[in-house]
């Protein structure tokens, strides 16, 4: 018989020591995904910061020291960063390296769910390549159009992307409304288009790694 | 700063009002108001380089502050940099006629695998601003590209930007292929962009880092001024 959290434990059998939970502290662009990865994983939590950091990665860093200072009376030494990078120059790496804590391989979130090499291809080939993921293309008119300032000022869409030649849209699941949200975005851009599905890539090998050390 | 402040007369304010009236106006990137002042400081006397430094390099150094300070964010800055545009228009052709005097020549580009040019482009007009001629290769440039501009305008800098993590480190092949030529002392090279610190900087080779395009253009006109005191 498997014990859950749930189950009623015969009166003779001895108490095991509460096994300690682990916490992944996440991009909020992330949070779906981590729930889809974490679901299967009862030891361990996710609590994501507030995803709009996507533009503003000089304050990535400064936002994660708080959620690990805030988690580690808690969690102690059992704490994964979901951020790559993100445009942090480094700034993660320090404060990761300093706090003893491990974080997602690679730049950025386009290149953990494409693969590094899958990625570097796409880059090489077209670097002028505007990338989405799931998460962005259902918040591209959020993020991007008003975050940007497209909406109110039209003429900024040349001074963004006049340099980009195409989207990428690299998809972690196959629901069709994402895609055609995607679709929509490049059309918005005046962009040509490409949709490939990638999954959840390396984010899904790295949780399920430190879930496997430490949950 | 807002924008429902009423309309205010400027040919009404004293030149000090009006002088902060347009760091306020191109804060708020008002590019009409900052066509109206530059010609009105003009039409009282002003010359072009006086205008230009008090009233749109000071401004956008306002700018630059409160971008990294977060309080302003691309938008604002690039209507900001669209008003002082509209300034620079105005006052290009005097500071030519005038011959003001001219600092020096920067080769300026994105470097290669990079396409992403908004911040060079910010640093491209400050230096302008800042009295350099300014020669911009544009997006994904190589090292050839960039040392043969140098060599053909006989520039005085080299300024390299770069917005991604796996772009940025072709700044140091740029700067190795300088010293293998034998050429990187004669040039003060510059790197920017999102992601590069002072400890990069520093690690490719370059004279200096600069975090944005304000400290861009007084780094430029720090670094000129020091090469030729001791030349």
């Amino acid at each position: 018989m498997r014990w859950s959290q749930s189950d009623v434990r015969p009166p003779e059998a001895p108490v095991p020591a509460a096994t300690p939970r682990a916490l992944v502290i996440g991009c909020g662009a992330l949070a779906r995904e981590l729930a889809e990865v974490t679901r299967g994983l009862p030891g361990v939590d996710v609590t994501c910061l507030r995803p709009d950091l996507h533009n503003r990665p000089e304050r990535i860093a400064a936002a994660v020291r708080e959620a690990i200072a805030a988690a580690r009376p808690v969690y102690g030494d059992r704490i994964f960063v979901a951020y790559a990078d993100c445009g942090t120059g480094g700034g993660l790496d320090r404060l990761l390296e300093a706090e003893g804590i491990e974080r997602l391989p690679g730049a950025h979130c386009y290149e953990f769910y494409a693969g590094a090499a899958a990625f570097a291809r796409l880059a090489e080939e077209e670097p002028g390549t505007f990338y989405l993921t799931d998460f962005l293309a259902r918040n591209f008119e959020r993020l991007v159009w008003r975050g940007l300032g497209i909406d109110r000022h039209p003429e900024f869409r040349a001074v963004y992307f006049g340099n980009y030649r195409r989207v990428v849209h690299l998809a972690q699941s196959e629901d069709a409304s994402i895609l055609a949200q995607a679709t929509d975005a490049a059309d918005r851009l005046g962009l040509a288009f490409e949709h490939r599905h990638v999954g959840l890539g390396d984010l899904r090998t790295s949780i399920l790694a430190f879930a496997g050390t430490h949950a | 700063m807002t924008d429902d402040s009423p309309d205010i007369d400027l040919a009404s304010l004293s030149d000090e009002e009006l002088t902060e009236q347009m760091h306020s106006d191109l804060y708020d990137g008002i590019a009409d108001a900052i066509t109206e002042g530059t010609n009105i400081f003009l039409d009282r006397g002003w010359n072009a380089e006086k205008v230009l430094n008090d009233a749109l390099v000071e401004g956008m150094r306002i700018v630059g502050i409160d971008f990294r300070d977060g309080i302003l964010f691309v938008p604002e800055v690039l209507l900001a940099a669209n008003a002082m545009k509209a300034g620079m228009a105005i006052l290009r052709p005097l500071l030519a006629e005038t011959g003001a005097v001219r600092q020096g020549t920067v080769v300026i580009g994105t470097v290669k695998g990079d396409i992403h040019d908004i911040g060079k482009n910010l640093v491209g007009m400050m230096l302008e601003g800042a009295g350099f001629d300014v020669v911009d290769l544009g997006i994904n440039t190589d090292a050839d590209k960039f040392i043969n501009a140098l060599l053909e305008h006989n520039a005085d800098i080299l300024g390299m930007s770069a917005l991604l993590t796996t772009t940025m480190p072709y700044m140091k092949v740029v700067i190795e292929e300088l010293k293998k030529r034998g050429l990187r002392d004669d040039y003060i090279v510059l790197v920017g962009g999102a992601p590069l610190n002072e400890e990069f900087g520093a690690a490719v080779g370059a004279d200096a880092y600069c975090r944005d395009a304000a400290v861009a253009a007084e780094t430029a006109r720090a670094l000129v001024a020091k090469r030729r005191a001791a030349a």
